[in-house]
């Protein structure tokens, strides 16, 4: 087993926000033991959050008690659950300070960010004028950046090679952060949309958001923000951001998987065609054509994941109880801490922003001589679970010049303790492989 | 620790100092294959004699694990043929569909050398296509190598 290590001056414990033993309890998956029966350090919210009961058992409520179709039928079950579905979309549109009728529930950030971009190409050949308005075509051009997660990457690739517009993107500065240098270029009137990631899955990173929606402003640009990694993280308002779209995951929430979210501003969502047609979102049906419902409805085609919709609410529940503000305050100790402690592991590299200046808490690290993989190997013996490879960010990686990360990442039950299993899990990698830095094997 | 199962020795030897690593002429086929949920990568040639493989070259980037497998592979098929080396790949692939059954170990031991070290990978799911990453990569090269020569017969 590791021996114990003295921490570096640099990293220091402030007290945490949040209550951890607490919280801890809420999380019945927190209970098991992994490898050999080691506690699980679950160290990979980033990919996909752990449950609290209180979403468990909202989902099983609702099935136990309420389960039906929401939004058709007239009996009595019918109408409770369209009832608790509905309230579950009050509860999110309060989450990021949003107006319910701009809240459309989907699978999850990948499928929103689809959606908006199917709307915009369905757009050029829409039957109807008013859908047209924001057609993508030849000479358009969508900007990303180099820091996007392959979800708001390859839906714009792909709009791009089915209407003939061409993608631009904003590059990295060698600490991790957007270069803007070229923004005010890249950004031109011939600009159609802007998607961008509000924190980087890998670097951590926290993008200023108002410079590119301002320069997306000037010139007419709609502005879509992946918040995926940064609503569950820190409170987010829709007002204050002033995109045209934000998207995220339940999953990544405390929610359930199988729920997202796109929020849209309602005159742009309105002047969107479908992307997914079928039941529900229909105003009248004849043989001949159709005619569809306003948003949200517009974009809800089908039966749609009242459950997860459901237990979605409980989450947004959950975290309001903790409070956005604790989160993000909480999260950050953590990210300070984390940070000081492994950059003081001689071989250890942080790829993305060295401190907790506009940084949110997924730290991807390298340590020489070792393969992420096999760091990461060795952590899961250890009982800690981190994510290993490019994650879903290719060309970040490649751009940095490294084939892959070891990402930690942290949420509401991290505490200190599980920071220092990294560190020395880190560590204990290091002498597995007979890579001490100083030492020879 | 379980990790030594999957860390024995002869892997992390053939890690440090591959065989036969570097990219080298004559060749017949040169692929590039990746392990796309992690970001490996291998390029590797074949060079053929007949229908005997007489080089194997490579150069490539990854965990231990694929990379200490390829090197492995290397020593294992240089002057096979084609279809014997092949027929290697497919015992390797039943040894990392074993699930940690020491008797398919036991029974591969003659024929895969030191690739039987391998079998500890089967036990991680996750890591059974770094091993194999470089037995798809030098099936799809003979495979092209095969037509290229007998085209030009």
């Amino acid at each position: 087993m590791t021996s114990t290590v003295s921490r570096p001056a640099g990293a220091q414990q402030v007290p945490l926000p949040l209550d951890v033993e607490a919280i801890r309890a809420d999380f019945p998956i927190l209970t098991r033991t992994v490898r050999d029966d080691r506690r699980l350090v679950y160290l990979d919210s980033g990919a996909t959050s752990q449950k609290p009961r209180q979403v468990l058992d909202a989902e099983r409520d609702f099935y136990e008690n309420y389960n039906a179709a929401p939004h058709r039928g007239a009996h009595q079950l019918a109408e409770e659950a369209t009832g608790l579905y509905e309230q579950a979309r009050a509860k999110v549109a309060g989450f990021i300070g949003a107006a319910e009728r701009e809240v459309v529930f989907t699978r999850n950030s990948t499928e929103s960010i689809n959606l908006v971009a199917y709307a915009l190409s369905n757009a050029a050949s829409a039957k109807e004028p008013e859908f047209r308005r924001y057609a993508v075509g030849q000479g358009d051009e969508i900007v990303v950046t180099e820091m996007e997660h392959h979800a708001n990457l390859l839906p714009w690739q792909q709009l791009c090679e089915r209407t003939g517009a061409t993608l631009r993107w904003l590059g990295l500065t060698d600490d991790g952060r957007l270069d803007l240098t070229d923004l005010a270029t890249v950004v031109n009137e011939r600009t159609k949309l802007v998607a961008v990631t509000q924190q980087s899955n890998i670097l951590g990173t926290i993008n200023p958001l108002g410079d590119i929606v301002s320069r997306a402003r000037e010139v007419g640009a709609l502005v879509l923000v992946d918040g995926a990694q940064s609503v569950p993280h820190q409170p987010v308002d829709v007002t204050a951001l002033g995109a045209d779209f934000l998207v995220f995951s339940g999953h990544k929430m405390l929610g359930p998987t199988g729920v997202g979210v796109l929020w849209g501003r309602y005159d742009v969502l309105d002047a969107l065609p479908p992307f997914l047609t079928g039941g529900s979102m229909i105003e009248v049906v004849r043989m001949e054509g159709s005619t569809f419902m306003p948003p949200p409805q517009r974009f809800e085609a089908g039966v749609p994941m009242t459950a997860q919709v459901i237990g979605l609410g409980a989450a947004v529940d959950y975290l309001q109880g903790l409070g956005m503000d604790k989160v993000l305050a909480h999260e950050e100790a953590l990210t300070g801490y984390a940070l000081a402690s492994l950059q003081a592991i001689p071989g250890v590299t942080v790829i993305g922003p060295p401190d907790t200046v506009a940084r949110g808490g997924a730290i991807s690290f390298t340590v020489e001589g070792i393969h992420p993989h096999d760091v990461g190997q060795v952590l899961d013996d250890l009982g800690i679970a981190v994510r290993v490879g490019h994650h879903c960010a290719w060309p970040v990686v490649r751009r940095y010049g490294v084939p892959a990360t070891t990402r930690a990442t942290f949420y509401v039950h991290t505490g200190y303790d599980d920071v220092d299993a990294l560190v020395d899990g880190v560590r204990e990698a290091q002498r597995f492989f007979g890579v001490v830095p100083g030492e020879v094997n | 620790m379980q990790l030594q199962s999957m860390y024995q020795d002869i892997i992390l030897d053939h890690y440090r100092n591959p065989h036969g690593r570097g990219l080298r002429d004559p060749f017949e086929a040169e692929v590039h294959h990746v392990n796309p949920t992690c970001g490996d990568e291998v390029t590797l040639r074949v060079h053929l004699d007949g229908d005997t493989i007489a080089d194997v070259s490579y150069e490539g980037m990854g965990c231990s694990i694929s990379q200490a497998s390829v090197s492995a592979m290397y020593d294992l098929v240089i002057g096979k043929s084609v279809t014997d080396a092949l027929g290697t790949g497919e015992h390797f692939m039943r040894l990392m569909q074993s699930k940690g059954d020491a008797t398919v170990a036991e029974e591969l031991e003659d024929e895969l050398e030191d690739a039987v070290a391998f079998a500890g990978v089967s036990k991680y799911p996750a890591r059974v296509k770094c091993a194999l990453m470089s037995w798809m990569a030098l099936k799809d090269a003979s495979a092209r190598a095969l037509s290229t020569t007998s085209e030009a017969n």
